[in-house]
């Protein structure tokens, strides 16, 4: 996983809320087993005149010249609800987004994010457009802020797990997995107490 | 990270209490999880990439897997499918899934079927358990009295090689129900006027405990129907403390504990109830009396309005997102402020899903149908929820009654939910479903899914519009 330490970049301003992993990556754009392939799907209905087409509807934020290389995206409340597809941030991943700004997420789909390298960051994103418009926006992971090109700037909030992984670009199960005679010895205490919770291997 | 012992505790800081292996700090738990189920869409690129990675499955004998995404329903299905790739769903999946030692409810299985109606119904999710699998309706599996949450796929490599995963805990929420649902009111009304009232970010984050004497009512298919739905509020899950009506729903089912061992885990169950002073980080009430059958007018859930009324003005809206969205919402579903839902043609009718394809959803979808035929034009499609539930229905002649009516009647499968590059339901169509999203093209490109109980669904199969199911003599 890429580390996020700090990035200057464009931030595309979608400001719906509820932007569902459907609208993000639509069922029949996940075509094979893999998490690749995904970037040409990203937002396929609204992004392309047509289902299943690939002629770009220019009316579309990511389909304008100023937002062509944008690497944040700005959006509403409880982005990323619905399915729990994770291809959702594969997609956005793989499209080149690093970040996103929106007032709430969906729980599973904001863990998603962090486990693929993008900053879901909690603040109201309207005041950061107002900001922004089409400059370039700075995130700074480590110092937890969000700076205008007009200065103005955003404190967000994250744990401090999620902030470790997405600054080291660390895989979990690793780190986990430096646990497991603690984990096994759990497990061995608790099969006594709840013999019913476990299956003969 | 223990909460506060003793006094005081909800029964979601029991539950997390008795999984918490360690405190990883800033809130954040090692989690235990006991059980993980996956599926064909999700689950086979998580096994493989798992393996892919030199890892292995440290608990087999805890996972599950089904195919249920995105197989065809069709009578005499094989491993083709109407999606284009979705044959390379399945064998990956199969072959990871042997692969690893896993237990595999494979095509063909009678046990195979959707992997929340599946789960319950082979006593795979039990009360006080920890469940997890990358699918968002997880939660339904919280009416039993576990702790079932959806996860991401990275999330569920994390669970298959370590058993546990690591959790910032989330706030607690009780939404308590009291007074009776009124007659021709189902969980599926009630599930849609918490949303309509709270909004699709109402429980964001939150584990929900459905408490109350309504709840306390509703039989344990229909708790499943009200906890399916708690991903749709954005809630981290939701959960039911578990009673006699938990217990003996589960008594005999494969995977459930036998003998001596299951008196044992009974005595240890009934203590899976919050005490009396636990506190909530939120404390809802509503009156059940409030709940009238229903249905959503928009592209999300929270788009509800009373099956008799009119499709609200913005200003209307109780749980309101932006202008641009609500007249976004009409636009797409052809509707207008003002208009009665009551007159509004389908195209098509859809029973099925996690949400409301199991025995007893089907047997009230069917006692509206009985005597009576799907209007002309009207595509009307019945999809059970497992193989179980189907071969249940045949067993007390439900399939009869549907077919006589006019419906297809299909093999277990999500099916029609959502369209996966397969089968779909027609652009502009309008379609009243008994599944649980009505987002944008969920259904197949341009359709526009009204959200409803399997009996309004019968109800306007018949009438060829949206129509309350009060109003027909159901039974005989």
């Amino acid at each position: 996983m890429q580390p996020f330490t700090t990035l200057t970049a464009t931030a595309a301003p979608l400001l719906r809320d509820n932007v569902d992993t459907d609208a993000i990556i639509p069922s029949r754009e996940m075509k094979s087993v893999s998490k690749t392939g995904l970037a040409d799907g990203l937002f396929a209905g609204w992004r392309y005149t047509q289902i299943g087409g690939r002629n770009p509807d220019p009316a579309f934020i990511l389909n304008q010249p100023d937002y062509a290389a944008a690497q944040f995206l700005l959006s509403g409340e409880n982005f990323g609800c619905g399915s729990s597809r994770e291809h959702a941030a594969w997609a956005l991943a793989e499209y080149g987004f690093r970040a996103i700004v929106a007032p709430s997420f969906n729980p599973i789909f904001r863990g998603n994010c962090i486990r693929n390298g993008i900053v879901p960051i909690e603040l109201e994103s309207g005041p950061v457009a107002n900001a922004a418009q089409a400059l370039p926006l700075t995130i700074d992971l480590a110092a937890q802020t969000v700076v205008a090109a007009s200065g103005q700037s955003w404190h967000f909030a994250i744990e401090a797990e999620a902030k470790a992984m997405l600054l080291g670009g660390l895989d979990m199960i690793d780190l986990t997995l430096q646990r497991r005679d603690r984990i096994e010895a759990f497990r061995a205490a608790d099969r006594h107490q709840r013999p019913w919770a476990y299956f003969a291997a | 990270m223990t909460t506060n012992t003793g006094i005081g505790r909800t029964l979601f800081d029991k539950l997390w209490d008795m999984h918490c292996i360690d405190d990883l700090g800033d809130g954040t738990g090692l989690i235990l999880i006991d059980r993980v189920m996956l599926h064909e869409r999700t689950g086979g690129v998580a096994l493989e990439s798992l393996a892919a990675a030199g890892r292995t499955v440290n608990a087999p004998a805890q996972v599950f897997a089904t195919m249920d995404h995105v197989v065809d329903t069709l009578p005499g299905r094989t491993d083709a499918t109407i999606m284009p790739t979705g044959r390379d769903f399945i064998l990956a999946t199969r072959t990871a899934a042997q692969a690893a030692g896993i237990t595999l409810f494979d095509l063909g299985d009678d046990r195979q079927g959707i992997v929340h109606v599946v789960s319950p119904e082979q006593g795979i999710i039990l009360p006080g358990l920890t469940l997890v699998c990358p699918d968002s309706h997880t939660c339904s599996q919280g009416a039993l009295g576990g702790l079932a949450w959806g996860i991401g796929s990275t999330e569920a490599e994390h669970a298959l090689a370590t058993s546990t995963l690591r959790v910032r805990k989330p706030k607690s929420m009780r939404i308590t129900i009291e007074g009776s649902l009124a007659a021709g009111v189902t969980a599926k009304d009630l599930a849609l006027h918490l949303l309509g009232r709270f909004g699709a970010a109402g429980a964001k984050g939150h584990v929900v405990e459905y408490a109350g004497s309504a709840v306390r009512a509703l039989e344990i298919e229909e708790r499943l129907t009200l906890c399916n739905m708690a991903t749709e509020l954005a809630a981290f899950t939701a959960i039911v403390a578990p009673d006699e009506k938990a217990f003996a729903y589960l008594e005999g089912r494969p995977y459930a504990p036998t003998g001596d061992e299951w008196a044992r885990a009974v005595e240890s169950w009934h203590d899976l109830r919050s005490d009396d002073g636990a506190r909530f980080d939120t404390d809802l009430r509503i009156d059940a009396a409030d709940v009238a059958p229903g249905i959503t007018w928009g592209t999300s859930p929270q788009h509800y309005a009373p099956i008799d009324a009119v499709v609200p003005a913005y200003e209307g809206v109780a749980a309101r997102d932006s202008r641009e969205a609500y007249d976004r919402a009409l636009d797409y579903m052809g509707v207008a402020a003002g208009q009665s839902l009551r007159d509004l043609r389908i195209d098509a009718a859809f029973i099925g899903s996690c949400t409301n394809a199991r025995l007893s959803d089907l047997r009230r979808a069917a006692a509206v149908l009985k005597g009576r035929h799907v209007a002309p034009g009207v595509r009307a499609i019945c999809v059970p929820g497992s193989s179980r539930v189907k071969a249940a229905a045949e067993a007390e002649g439900l399939d009869a009654i549907f077919r006589n009516s006019g419906f297809e009647w299909r093999e277990s499968g999500c099916s029609m939910c959502f369209f996966a590059g397969g089968e779909s339901f027609g652009a502009g169509e309008r379609v009243v479903s008994s599944t649980n999203r009505n987002f944008e093209s969920r259904q197949g490109p341009g359709t526009r899914t009204h959200l409803a109980s399997p009996e309004t669904v019968a109800a306007s199969a018949i009438a060829g519009m949206i129509a309350d199911p009060r109003l027909l003599q159901t039974g005989n």
